[in-house]
């Protein structure tokens, strides 16, 4: 029992109900938003650190013992992935500041943020499928707010397309809950494991682990990411930030406590699939990556590319690919992030997204072109940066499992990404400069300091891969062996 | 019992995903709630639907109904009422400015 685990869900929950209350006031809306991403950071490291002292951390709500009541379990990998939604969430706050317009911020826009928020905590946290499904629906929610927020033409045009997806793989999800509680009768995840090895998966549980993998690629854009590249142009640069970042990754992460935790006694049905769809996903991500020359569709279809990088990483399945999948997972929330600032950013200074209509803005702006030029890098795996570890980790395990083609195709797709962004930052910073024809104004120091922040946080991943690698291991180690987490949560 | 119900569900979702395949936006709509009845009769009926008493400690029965399944149904339930309610005002706010409710006519293109 340890109260501290419900903090990253209570923080912001409240910070978003008081908020309500100061509609017109933005200056209060800021300072409050910021007080309570700060407390979270906080709770979040006061978390870990539980975590990394005396192993997994379980919270039975109400004191109802599982798998009766409610559990929320932090196990490494989930302690990790708060700590860094945290921090991307502090990067995207400031960044929006400046950004959102005061019109929308007069729109209760920081409120959703924190409920957007309280849903990826929650998914993160959550030891139950029902709950998970709540939790879902709560950030969801909250994303179809944050996306139509401002109501332009595009935004409700795209909203529509959104919603609707998301309508269908929230209903696909109730009734996968329904096949799995007809037939195993229990929604406890840790319980679902015992029980599922037990029975012997095979013949319908099957059929209910892939109708997940359907539900749970829909939200991440695995294979089924028709819905994405639209949808994620729509919104402001530092929502679309928050969503490249988060939401596709909540879906990743559901996907790794499905396959590791629950389904995993079948692999060569369920890990194949994954393992086909990551390819398929690489392969048309890294095409929409460089066959556009928009410089948000170039990102979207990056947000794809790593997706399918990191479910490869899943199939594969061994220690050190689980490993693998941790460390980039942790890497690219981050990347992610800061890649969408710069590119908003950019988009600002520039005034259009048409990379034709771009050229020569290293002398204006130098700093932006380099961390640009860093983040790019970095998202191909270049070495000393902080994509490296975790793609190699990826790599060797899949080497391990003999996918040859796999890897190779996964390689491939690092070398079309760093096509991809490196004629995006040739394009927009090198060259003649062109005619700026609408650009808004210079952006503030504001904006540059959630960039900066995020940069030298990359780069610390990066050079400092062995320490992060310590709490990285752990949380893979948990991923292979789910006795672990198991024994964690049925303790009592 | 559970075939009957079976097969309604069946014929709910066949007609809820055929409405989704709609070109107009009402129908979509009506389409989405179609499919989320089903998975709620769904839900009610994967918990068996053997007979007992309703989940009242106060009927003092020898057998009662499974309540796990109610609860999560109405959970869902307010769920997929609060994003059906958003989808509407969404859908009039989009007819409103858009001036079309033709999923056909509402492609992205990039000079707005």
């Amino acid at each position: 029992m340890n109260n501290l685990l419900i903090l990253p869900l209570l923080i912001p929950l409240s910070a978003a109900a008081l908020l309500l209350l100061f509609k017109n006031n933005v200056p209060v809306q800021r300072r409050l938003s910021l007080l309570s991403v700060l407390a979270t950071l906080a709770a979040a490291v006061a978390l870990l650190y539980q975590v990394r002292t005396a192993g997994i951390q379980t919270l039975y709500m109400g004191a109802w013992m599982p798998p009766y009541g409610i559990v929320f379990t932090a196990d490494m990998l989930a302690a990790l992935l708060v700590l860094v939604t945290a921090i991307v969430a502090l990067g995207c706050l400031l960044f929006s500041f400046g950004t959102v317009g005061e019109q929308r911020e007069r729109s209760y826009y920081y409120s959703f943020f924190q409920f957007l928020l309280v849903g990826v905590n929650g998914s993160f946290l959550t030891g139950d499928l029902f709950n998970l499904f709540v939790c879902f629906e709560v950030m969801l929610i909250s994303s179809y707010a944050l996306i139509v927020l401002g109501g332009t033409k595009r935004q409700l045009r795209e909203t529509l397309k959104y919603i609707m997806i998301n309508i269908l793989s929230s209903t696909l999800f109730v009734a996968a809950v329904a096949y799995l509680y007809g037939v195993i009768g229990t929604l406890n995840m840790a319980d679902l494991s015992v029980r599922i090895a037990e029975s012997g998966q095979g013949g319908i549980l099957n059929v209910i682990a892939v109708l997940f993998m359907i539900v749970f690629s829909l939200k991440a854009g695995l294979f089924l990411f028709f819905w994405l590249p639209g949808s994620y142009s729509a919104p402001p640069a530092a929502v679309s930030a928050l969503f490249g970042a988060l939401l596709t990754k909540v879906g990743v992460y559901a996907l790794l406590r499905t396959f590791t935790l629950m389904f995993y006694h079948d692999p060569g049905v369920t890990h194949s699939w994954l393992a086909g769809m990551a390819a398929a996903t690489m392969l048309l991500g890294g095409l929409g990556a460089i066959a556009y020359s928009d410089v948000q569709r170039i990102m979207n279809y990056n947000v794809i590319v790593s997706v399918g990088f990191l479910v490869l990483g899943l199939a594969a399945a061994s220690h050190a690919a689980l490993d693998g999948v941790v460390f980039y997972l942790l890497h690219d929330m981050i990347a992610k992030a800061l890649l969408f600032i710069l590119g908003g950013l950019l988009i600002r200074i520039a005034g259009t997204n048409k990379l034709a209509e771009m050229g020569g803005l290293i002398r204006q702006h130098p700093a932006l072109g380099w961390m640009f030029f860093l983040a790019a890098l970095s998202i191909a795996g270049i070495p000393p940066l902080s994509g490296f570890p975790g793609k190699l980790l990826i790599v060797q395990g899949a080497l391990e499992q003999q996918y040859y083609w796999l890897t190779g195709l996964s390689l491939l797709s690092s070398l079309i990404v760093l096509y991809s962004l490196v004629r995006l930052f040739m394009g927009a910073f090198w060259g003649e400069a062109k005619p700026q024809a609408k650009a808004e104004a210079k952006p503030s120091f504001a904006m540059y300091a959630s960039a900066a922040g995020l940069t030298a946080l990359m780069l610390l991943i990066g050079f400092g891969a062995e320490w992060v690698y310590a709490f990285v291991s752990d949380a893979g180690n948990t991923l292979a062996n789910p006795d672990i987490y198991i024994q964690a949560v049925m303790k009592e | 019992m559970e075939l009957y119900m079976s097969l309604a569900i069946g014929v709910l979702f066949a007609v809820g995903v055929y409405l989704m395949l709609n070109k107009s936006l009402l129908r979509i709509i009506l389409g989405t709630t179609l499919l989320t009845h089903g998975v709620h009769l769904l839900l009610l009926t994967m918990s068996r639907l053997k007979t007992g008493a309703p989940p009242l400690l106060s009927e003092a029965a020898e057998h009662y109904v499974d309540p796990l399944p109610q609860a999560l149904i109405l959970t869902s339930i307010v769920i997929s009422f609060g994003v059906t309610s958003f989808f509407f005002v969404l859908a009039y706010k989009a007819y409103q400015k858009l001036g079309t409710d033709d999923m056909e006519q509402l492609k992205g293109d990039n000079d707005e």
